[in-house]
C-alpha cells in the first residue's frame, strides 16, 4: 500500500492539468481529496505502529547492482508523512482561492503533487539510492516551484540558486551513500540500522559523516548553507508554506534522524551536528532581527527551527530526540499557518511589511484567529503545542550542558520575538494608517482561512492533549531512531520547575524585545555585513560565466582552419607520442621488390599532387587531381583489386567534370594568405605528412587482432553463393553497411539538388518585403 | 613497392593538409579529394600488398585458392570511394551556393552567419 500511495500522488500529479481544467475554480478542493485520504489512511497505520507493526515492501529492481524498490513505514517515516500529506491537502485547498484562474494552476498543481510524491518517496524509501533518487526529485520540483513565476529574473535566480545549493549537496551526499553502502555492505537502511557499530568503527566514518552532513546541510539550510532559503521566497507562498517551511526543508532533518542510529553517538557527530545545530538556531533568529518582510522573517526563523532540530539530533538523547519529534510536528503547525496566513494577508492587503500592516484583527478575524493561535504556539506559550516541544528542547540542553542550554534559550527568545512581529502585531497592534496599504484588506475566501483555523486549532489542540500523540506516534518515531521500543508519557502540564520558569523567561524576555524592535532593527542593520555566502554564490556564478565566455571566445573563434589546425596538430601530438611510446621496436621486413613502371605510378602521383596544389589555374589543378587519382587506381589494378581500380577510374572521371562544371560559377584562385602564414602550413604539412610515412611503414608490419578476412574468404560461395568475394562482403555479409551508404549518397544527392535549386533569390525578396511591411506597420 | 608507397602516402597527406588550410573554399574540396586519395591508399597498404591475383574464386573452382589479395580492405576502400565522392558532390553543390549568396570563396569572410 506504501508503494501505491507515493504512486497515486505521482499519478494525481500527472492528471493534474486535465483535473483543472475540467474543475475550474474549485479545482484545489478536488485535488485535495487525495492528499487527504492519504492522511487518513496514514493515520488508519498508527494503531497498528503502536502495537509493532511495521508496513515495509520491495520489488526487486536489478538484482546485479542489489537496487531494489524498498518502501518501510516506521515511526519516523509516518511523522513526516502525515506533515507531507494532511499540510499538503490544506496547501492544495489554499492555492486554488489564492492563485484564482488568472494563473496557470494545472502546471502548478503538476509540481505541487510531484513534489509531494518525492517526498513522501523520500521518507518511505528502505534504499539508499532510492531515497537519494527521490532526494533530489525533491529538489527539481522545488526548482520548478520557485521559479513558478518565472517571467521575474529574481524568482529565476532564486530557483536557479536553490537547485545548484542542494543539488550539488544531493551529489556530494550520493558519495556518502556510496560509501556507507560499502562499508555497512548493504543498501537497505532497516538492514544498516542493525550494523551501525561495524560502521562507526571502520576507517571511513569521518568521511561518510561529513559527505552525508553536506547533503542534509544544504537541505535543510544549515549554517554555511542557510543562503538559498530567504531567496526562495520568492517562491508563491502556498509553495514557499509547503517545501519550505513545513516539509521539503525537513528532507535533511529526516535523514539525520534515520541515520543517527547507525552514524550518530561519536563525538564528532555530537559537535559536528549539534553544533551546526546550535549555531544555525541562533544565526537564523539573529538574520532575522533586520528584516521587515513576514515571508522573509519567516524563513529565517525556519532557519533557526531547522537548527534546534538539527541540534536535537546532534545531542541525541532520549529526551533529546523526543523534543526533535515533537518539536517536528508542532514547527510544522504553526510554520505552516504563520505562512498561509502572511499569503492572505499580502493578498489582501497587497504588501507583507510588518511596519505597514496592522489592525487586521477586526477586517480579517478567522485569519487573526489562526495566526494568533500559532503565533502562541511558536513563542511557547503554555498549553500550546509548541511549549511542549520547547520543554522537551530545554530539558535536553539542560542535561547535555550549559552551553547548549544558553544557546536553545537564546534561539527560542529570538522565536518568540518573530511569532509576535509576524503573528501579533499585524492583527492586534494599530499599524500605520489603512489608507496607505496598497488594497483595502477584506477578510480571505473560505479556501484560504481553512488551512489557518485548522492548523492553528491543532496547535492549541494537540499541545493540550498531548496524550493522544504519545503512544500511537511519538512513541514509535521514538521507537524507529532507537532501535528499541519507547515508552513515551506526554502531559500538557509538567508542574512547577526550572525549566517551566525559564520558559517563562524567554517569554516575557520575548517581549521585551518585540517593545524595543525599532532599536534592535537599527542595531541590527548597522551589524549587516556587506559580504556574506550569498555574494559569495554570486561571484562564483559570475566567475562561471565570465569562464564559459572566455573560454568560448578563444575556442570557438569562427576560422575553419584554426580548427583544423588545432584538430590536425592534436592528431600529429598523440599520433606522436604513441610511436615513441611504443619506442621503434622491430622495424618490419621491408621488402626491397620494386618495379621500375610501379616507381614510375608514384613518382607520377607525387607529381601530380604537386601540380594540383601549386598551379595557379583551377582547371590545370582539377586536372592534375585526376591524374593521382588515375594513378591510385593504376595501383589499384597492379595489386589485385581489379573492382578498385574500376571504381576509381570512374569516380575520379566524374569528380573532374563535377568540379569543371562547379568552377564555371566559382570565381578564380586568389593568393589570400600572406607568406608567414604560408610558410607555417607547409611546415604542419610536411610534419603530418612525414609522420604519416612513418606511421604505415610501422603499422603495415602489426598485426593486434588475427584477420578475418579467411572467414569471408571461405563463406563467399557456400554461405553467399558469390564468387567475388569483395562484392559479396559489399552484398551480403556487410550488406545493412552498403544500405547505409546508399542512404548517404540519396541525401548527398537530396542535398545536391535542393542546393542547386532552391531560389534563394525570390525568397529573400519576400523576406525583405515582410520586413518592409512589418516596419512600415510599426511606423504607423 | 612497400618502400615506395608510404612515402607516396606521406607526400599525399601533406599536400592534402596544405590544401585544406587555404582560404580559399575550392582550393579546400581539392585538399579534400587528396585526402580522400592517401586515407584510401593507407588502409590498402596497412593491410598488406600483394601482385598475387585478385579474391575472385575461379568458376571451375569451389574456393579460392592462395595467394589472393585481401578482400576486405577492398571492400572498406570501395565504400569509401563511392562516399567521399557522395561528399565531394555535396561540398561543390555547397561552395557554389555559398558563393552565390555570399559572393566570395574566401571562408574568413564567411565566419558571421549574417550576411
Amino acid at each position: 500500500m506504501i508503494i501505491f500511495s507515493v504512486l497515486a500522488v505521482f499519478g494525481l500529479a500527472f492528471l493534474a492539468p486535465p483535473l483543472c481544467r475540467l474543475t475550474k475554480e474549485k479545482s484545489g478542493w478536488w485535488l485535495a481529496i487525495l492528499p487527504l485520504a492519504l492522511t487518513v489512511y496514514f493515520l488508519s497505520l498508527l494503531p497498528g505502529l503502536a502495537r509493532g507493526q511495521i508496513q515495509s515492501i520491495s520489488y526487486l529492481w536489478s538484482q546485479e547492482l542489489g537496487l531494489t524498490f524498498a518502501f518501510r513505514a516506521d515511526g519516523l517515516s509516518l511523522a513526516f508523512a502525515l506533515l507531507i500529506s494532511g499540510i499538503g491537502a490544506l496547501v492544495a485547498v489554499y492555492a486554488g482561492g489564492y492563485f484564482g484562474t488568472k494563473v496557470p494552476i494545472g502546471r502548478f498543481y503538476l509540481w505541487l503533487f510531484f513534489f509531494m510524491a518525492s517526498m513522501l518517496g523520500v521518507v518511505f524509501a528502505d534504499h539508499l539510492i532510492l531515497l537519494f533518487i527521490f532526494w533530489e526529485l525533491t529538489s527539481l520540483s522545488s526548482f520548478m516551484l520557485i521559479g513558478f513565476e518565472h517571467d521575474r529574473e529574481e524568482a529565476r535566480a532564486a530557483a536557479i540558486q536553490a537547485l545548484l545549493v542542494t543539488g550539488s549537496g544531493g551529489l556530494v551526499m550520493l558519495a556518502g551513500f556510496v560509501l556507507l553502502g560499502q562499508v555497512g555492505q548493504t543498501w537497505e537502511l532497516s538492514t544498516l540500522f542493525l550494523r551501525g557499530e561495524g560502521v562507526r568503527a571502520s576507517p571511513l566514518y569521518l568521511a561518510i559523516v561529513i559527505l552525508i552532513l553536506i547533503g542534509a546541510f544544504t537541505k535543510s539550510a544549515q549554517f554555511p548553507f542557510h543562503f538559498w532559503l530567504p531567496n526562495a521566497m520568492q517562491a508563491p507562498t502556498p509553495v514557499s508554506t509547503y517545501l519550505h517551511a513545513a516539509t521539503m526543508v525537513k528532507a535533511g532533518v529526516y535523514l539525520l534522524a534515520r541515520l543517527s542510529p547507525v552514524l550518530g553517538g561519536s563525538p564528532i557527530w555530537l559537535w559536528a551536528v549539534g553544533g551546526i545545530g546550535a549555531v544555525t538556531m541562533v544565526l537564523g533568529g539573529v538574520l532575522a532581527l533586520s528584516q521587515t518582510d513576514m515571508k522573509r522573517l519567516l524563513a529565517y526563523s525556519t532557519i533557526s527551527a531547522l537548527g534546534s532540530l538539527v541540534m536535537a539530533i546532534g545531542i541525541g538523547s532520549e529526551t533529546a530526540l523526543k523534543a526533535m519529534v515533537l518539536f517536528l510536528l508542532a514547527h510544522g503547525l504553526y510554520k505552516g499557518t504563520l505562512f498561509l496566513v502572511t499569503g492572505s494577508v499580502d493578498h489582501e492587503c497587497g504588501t507583507r511589511d510588518v511596519r505597514e500592516l496592522g489592525g487586521l484583527g477586526r477586517l480579517m478575524p478567522y485569519t487573526a484567529l489562526g495566526s494568533t493561535l500559532a503565533a502562541l504556539s511558536m513563542a511557547g506559550v503554555p498549553l500550546f503545542f509548541g511549549f511542549l516541544a520547547k520543554e522537551y528542547l530545554y530539558e535536553a540542553s539542560y542535561k547535555a550542558g550549559a552551553l547548549w542550554l544558553i544557546l536553545a534559550v537564546l534561539g527560542a527568545l529570538l522565536n518568540v520575538w518573530i511569532a509576535l512581529r509576524v503573528g501579533i502585531a499585524p492583527f492586534w497592534l494599530a499599524g500605520s494608517k489603512e489608507a496607505e496599504l496598497p488594497k483595502k484588506p477584506h477578510e480571505a475566501p473560505w479556501s484560504m482561512t481553512v488551512g489557518p483555523l485548522i492548523l492553528g486549532g491543532l496547535s492549541l489542540g494537540l499541545g493540550a492533549y498531548p496524550q493522544i500523540l504519545s503512544s500511537v506516534l511519538v512513541s514509535p518515531a521514538l521507537s524507529a531512531m532507537a532501535g528499541k521500543a519507547v515508552e513515551v508519557k506526554l502531559k500538557a502540564w509538567h508542574g512547577i520547575n526550572d525549566i517551566l520558569l525559564l520558559s517563562l523567561l524567554t517569554l516575557g524576555l520575548g517581549v521585551v524585545a518585540f517593545a524595543i524592535r525599532n532599536d534592535l532593527q537599527r542595531i541590527a542593520e548597522q551589524w549587516t555585513v556587506p559580504w556574506g555566502l550569498d555574494t559569495l554564490y554570486r561571484r562564483s556564478i559570475d566567475g562561471l560565466f565570465r569562464l564559459a565566455s572566455f573560454q568560448t571566445r578563444l575556442l570557438q573563434h569562427g576560422y575553419l582552419r584554426y580548427y583544423l589546425i588545432t584538430i590536425v596538430v592534436a592528431v600529429v601530438g598523440i599520433t606522436a607520442g604513441g610511436l615513441i611510446r611504443w619506442g621503434g621496436g622491430a622495424l618490419p621486413h621491408l621488402s626491397l621488390d620494386l618495379r621500375f613502371y610501379e616507381l614510375g605510378i608514384a613518382i607520377i602521383i607525387v607529381l601530380a599532387g604537386g601540380m594540383a596544389i601549386l598551379s595557379r589555374s583551377r582547371l590545370g589543378a582539377v586536372a592534375a587531381l585526376g591524374v593521382a587519382g588515375y594513378g591510385v587506381a593504376s595501383i589499384y589494378l597492379l595489386f589485385g583489386a581489379p573492382d578498385l581500380a574500376m571504381t576509381q577510374f570512374l569516380i575520379e572521371s566524374l569528380t573532374v567534370i563535377l568540379f569543371v562544371l562547379a568552377f564555371y560559377h566559382l570565381p578564380n584562385f586568389a593568393q589570400l594568405t600572406p607568406r608567414r602564414e604560408r610558410l607555417r602550413d607547409v611546415i604542419i604539412a610536411i610534419v603530418t605528412g612525414c609522420l604519416m610515412t612513418i606511421f604505415v611503414f610501422v603499422a603495415s608490419g602489426i598485426q593486434i587482432h588475427p584477420s578475418i578476412s579467411q572467414f569471408f574468404v571461405e563463406n563467399a560461395l557456400p554461405l553467399a553463393h558469390g564468387r567475388n568475394i569483395v562484392n559479396v562482403i559489399l552484398v551480403d555479409f556487410r550488406g545493412l553497411d552498403t544500405l547505409g551508404e546508399i542512404t548517404v549518397l540519396a541525401i548527398a544527392g537530396l542535398g545536391v539538388f535542393a542546393l542547386l535549386k532552391l531560389r534563394i533569390d525570390q525568397r529573400s525578396a519576400r523576406a525583405g518585403k515582410t520586413t518592409q511591411t512589418g516596419r512600415k506597420g510599426g511606423d504607423q | 613497392m612497400e618502400i615506395v608507397l608510404p612515402v607516396v602516402i606521406g607526400s599525399l597527406y601533406a599536400m592534402a593538409i596544405y590544401m585544406l588550410l587555404r582560404r580559399s573554399l575550392v582550393k579546400l574540396l581539392i585538399g579534400l579529394g587528396l585526402l580522400s586519395h592517401a586515407s584510401n591508399l593507407l588502409i590498402f597498404t596497412a593491410a598488406g600488398l600483394t601482385r598475387s591475383k585478385a579474391p575472385v574464386i575461379p568458376l571451375a573452382a569451389d574456393q579460392l585458392r592462395p595467394p589472393h589479395a585481401d578482400p576486405l580492405p577492398q571492400a572498406l576502400i570501395l565504400t569509401a570511394i563511392v562516399i567521399s565522392f557522395g561528399v565531394t558532390a555535396f561540398a561543390l553543390a555547397l561552395a557554389y551556393r555559398a558563393y552565390r549568396s555570399v559572393n566570395t570563396d574566401d571562408l574568413d569572410q564567411m565566419k558571421t552567419t549574417d550576411a
